[in-house]
Formats: structure tokens, C-alpha cells, sequence
């Protein structure tokens, strides 16, 4: 027996992405299979390791916990959706690159969701609020003190050139 | 990792979804923000045949001032909960225990009324619910409209008093009008955002001389469902809550718990946790209320 498939229509970084899924495809596996961008990574897939993070709307979610079919008629932004449009790196992915907020990269797009999120909405966070915003992902590799610092130089940078 | 197979319908209404509720029988499941719920699927500890997804119904996110209550949709987001004035101002408790609540993407999707009807043990908002004293108003297709409060609700580990054709509408939190009032919501995790081993909430209400006028507090993750105290709180009132009398209602307020051991904690840990976290709310509370926090 197939499954029962659903259109789904979703803004995906600006561009309209439409498709057939099964109720129970997340909207990761989806982004990653059917989309084919792969940016995003799939950790846990049961909402603990935050690796997964990708805007809805504008605001941090983590993409396994959420089933494809619910964000049509949605916004999504993704890890690809941050680089300017000439796919030159963002203010902060550069910054990642200059603190070494990364070494094995998994946790990389989620962090990097998750401290844009937070940019957006608090352009000079205290380092209890980068902390406080990256809380919900996890990083085998770096300690996390570098992906603070990285946070924190993006802020500077942000900051001066504006 | 991946959910089993089920089918998937969007309600537009609460109406709706308790008439879908009622129509796919007892295999069908409502979706809120589904932080708890999919990664049950995911582990396949639920097969639900359909999933009712109430995200996109906007009558079920609000809040509304009352003049003794604060009336907050089901649906509305716990992020949304967390960043609201009125909650901050009217019901400082619930403010406190969002603080502890998973983490800015969980509660981005979580919602005040799925974490209620999910009950998991050491969950924030049903103990805070159940300290203050929050009202539940259930829908269901056959039962229609009913009222359940907080201490008729919570029955066991993710077990409520909601039928399988209900659908929680909103929920009704008191609010104290007393003139000095103060809360604490404290706990203890292996690291902030995950699950507690045992939390604990207080307010307390004084008058002018310090002395309590109104005490309540209760106890999470430390048995089958989270504990309030009123008997205990009520001999406190009256109290400058001493530390005898803290330290007396705290002693007998653990040995009514029921704490199970696990990989997380032992039974007598979370018991000791349970006494030490308590005292501390109160009193927290009560510096608060007398200003002095």
C-alpha cells in the first residue's frame, strides 16, 4: 500500500519550493532529500542536538520536529539562505571562520541559524545571551567558546559597519 | 528515527478538530507544537493513525486580561508567553517557569496548552499551573464544554483527565490581587534546558507587617505527576515563613512524594532535591513579596 501523498509549498530562502510528500517526511528529510539542499544537517532527528536548525518565519525551529507538510504556506530560511547573494560567506559565517567556531562543521549550520536569529533581533547580545541563544545546540568539538567569540566578533563587525 | 506512517489533516477551528477528533476514533492525535509529540513518533512510542494539526487555528493563541484571571489560548507559544507583558506583570510565576523551559527553538513551536496535555512529570508549566491553580476548558464533540482545574487534570506520567475526543480551548490562570505577592521557580538539570530531575515553584502573598497572607508551592519531576501542597502552604500562612516552619512544611511536603530512580537521579536524591529546591522558592518568594529581593 502507498502512502497518501500531500502538495506542500513552501518559501525556501526566498524562493517558492513546491512538492509531494508523505505526512510523516520531516521537513528536514525534505529539504535535504527532495530540495536537495543539503546545508542543513540532520543530527538527533529528536529535537536534542539543535544541528537541524532552520528559520520558520523568521524564528529558530528544529527541523525534525516538524513534519514537511506542516510549513506549507510557511517561510523558511536555511544555512544556504545566509551567504550574500553573490554566495560570498555572511559577516557571521566569515566570523565563524576567523574564531574557529567550527572543526568538524556538524553543529556549524545550526549554530549558524541559531546566532543569526538572534543578530536579527539583538544586535549587541551580552555573552549570557549568545550562550542563552546557542543553548539548544550542541557541539562535540569546540567548546563552544569560540563559537561565542565568533558570535561576538559578527556583532563587532556588524556593528561597524553600519 | 523516522515516524511511522499516518495521515494528516489541517482543523481550521476547534470545532473542527474535536469533530475530527470524534470522526478518526481513537487513533487520531492533535499536533500543537509537536516538541514532545514527534519525537515520540520518531521513537515510535505512539502509532497514531492521524494527526490533527491545530497550529494554524488563530482563535486558539491569545491572551486575555481578565480582571482576576488571565484567560491564554492553548495554541499560543510558549515564546510568545515568555516575551508578553501581561504575563510578566500579572503572572510572574508562569514567566519564571518559562525561563526553564526547553530551549528559544523548542519554544519558538512548543505551546503553553501541549505542554499541559503532554504532562510529562518534570515539565514546567503543569507545575506552575498546578500552583496557581489554573482552570482547563475542554471541548469535545460529545461532552462539549467543561472547566477542570489544575489538581483534577494532572493523573499520572503524560496522563490527564482530557478524553480522546477533547480538545484543550484555553486555559484560565489566577491571578492574585493582593498588594505585596512574590513567586520563584528553581530547578535542577544536567544542563539548562533539559528535563528537570526535580523542580520547584512558590508564591506567596504578605501583608504589611511580613507575615503571609496567601502561600502555596509545589513540587515536579519527584513522582507520577507534579504536587502542589495547600494543606502544607496553609499552615504557613500567618508565618514570617521561618526557617523552622519552611523547614517543617519542606520535610513533610517530600515524604508525600513518590520519586522513581533512574539514570538521571536516585529516589533519595530527588527527595533531598525536592526539600532543598522548595525551601529555596519560598523563600525566594517571600523576599520578593517583602521587596527585598
Amino acid at each position: 500500500m502507498s502512502e497518501k501523498l500531500y502538495s506542500v509549498s513552501v518559501e525556501v530562502n526566498g524562493v517558492r519550493r513546491t512538492g509531494q510528500v508523505t505526512a510523516r517526511t520531516s521537513l528536514v528529510d525534505w529539504l535535504r532529500e527532495d530540495q536537495r539542499l543539503t546545508g542543513t544537517h540532520i543530527g538527533c532527528e529528536h529535537g536534542i542536538c539543535g544541528a537541524c536548525s532552520v528559520m520558520l518565519d523568521g524564528d529558530p525551529v528544529r527541523s525534525c520536529l516538524m513534519y514537511a507538510v506542516q510549513a506549507d504556506g510557511h517561510k523558511v530560511t536555511t544555512v544556504e539562505g545566509l551567504a550574500n547573494p553573490d554566495g560570498s560567506l555572511s559577516v557571521l559565517q566569515d566570523s565563524f571562520c576567523e574564531a574557529h567556531g567550527l572543526q568538524c562543521g556538524y553543529c556549524t549550520p545550526g549554530m549558524l541559524i541559531a546566532a543569526q536569529a538572534l543578530l536579527n533581533q539583538n544586535r549587541q547580545p551580552s555573552e549570557e545571551q549568545i550562550r542563552d541563544a546557542i543553548g539548544g545546540n550542541l557541539c562535540r568539538c569546540t567548546g563552544y567558546q569560540q563559537i561565542v567569540d565568533a558570535v561576538q566578533l559578527a556583532a563587532k563587525r556588524l556593528a561597524g559597519a553600519r | 528515527m523516522k515516524s511511522p506512517p499516518f495521515e494528516y489533516v489541517r482543523a481550521r477551528s476547534v470545532d473542527e478538530a474535536c469533530e475530527l477528533l470524534s470522526s478518526h476514533g481513537e487513533g487520531a492525535k492533535l499536533i500543537a507544537g509537536g516538541q514532545s509529540l514527534v519525537p515520540m513518533l520518531a521513537f515510535r512510542l505512539l502509532r497514531p493513525s492521524w494527526l490533527i494539526d491545530v497550529n494554524e487555528i488563530a482563535a486558539l493563541k491569545f491572551v486575555d486580561p481578565q480582571p482576576d484571571t488571565v484567560r491564554i489560548g492553548a495554541g499560543t507559544r510558549q515564546c510568545v508567553l515568555a516575551k508578553n507583558d501581561v504575563i510578566a506583570r500579572r503572572l510572574p510565576l508562569m514567566r519564571q517557569a518559562l525561563a526553564w523551559v526547553g530551549h528559544v527553538q523548542t519554544r519558538n513551536r512548543g505551546t503553553v496548552g501541549g505542554s499541559l496535555v503532554h504532562a510529562d512529570p518534570s515539565a514546567e508549566l503543569p507545575l506552575a499551573a498546578l500552583v496557581l491553580g489554573a482552570r482547563m476548558k475542554l471541548r469535545g464533540k460529545t461532552s462539549g464544554q467543561r472547566m477542570v482545574a489544575a489538581d483534577q487534570f494532572f493523573s499520572g506520567p503524560m496522563m490527564t483527565a482530557i478524553r480522546p475526543d477533547e480538545c484543550l480551548d484555553e486555559i484560565h490562570w489566577p491571578v492574585w490581587q493582593d498588594a505585596r505577592i512574590g513567586s520563584a521557580f528553581l530547578e535542577v538539570s544536567r544542563r539548562h534546558g533539559d528535563f528537570a530531575i526535580v523542580g520547584a515553584a512558590a508564591q506567596v502573598a504578605v501583608d504589611e507587617s511580613g507575615r503571609c497572607t496567601r502561600v502555596a508551592f509545589g513540587i515536579g519531576g519527584a513522582g507520577p505527576a507534579p504536587l502542589a501542597f495547600p494543606k502544607l502552604a496553609g499552615r504557613l500562612v500567618g508565618t514570617g515563613l521561618e526557617a523552622d516552619a519552611v523547614q517543617s512544611a519542606v520535610h513533610d511536603a517530600a515524604a508525600e512524594l513518590e520519586p522513581g530512580t533512574d539514570t538521571h537521579a536516585t529516589a533519595a536524591y530527588r527527595r533531598h532535591l525536592a526539600r532543598v529546591l522548595a525551601a529555596r522558592v519560598l523563600r525566594s518568594a517571600y523576599e520578593t513579596a517583602r521587596g527585598r529581593a
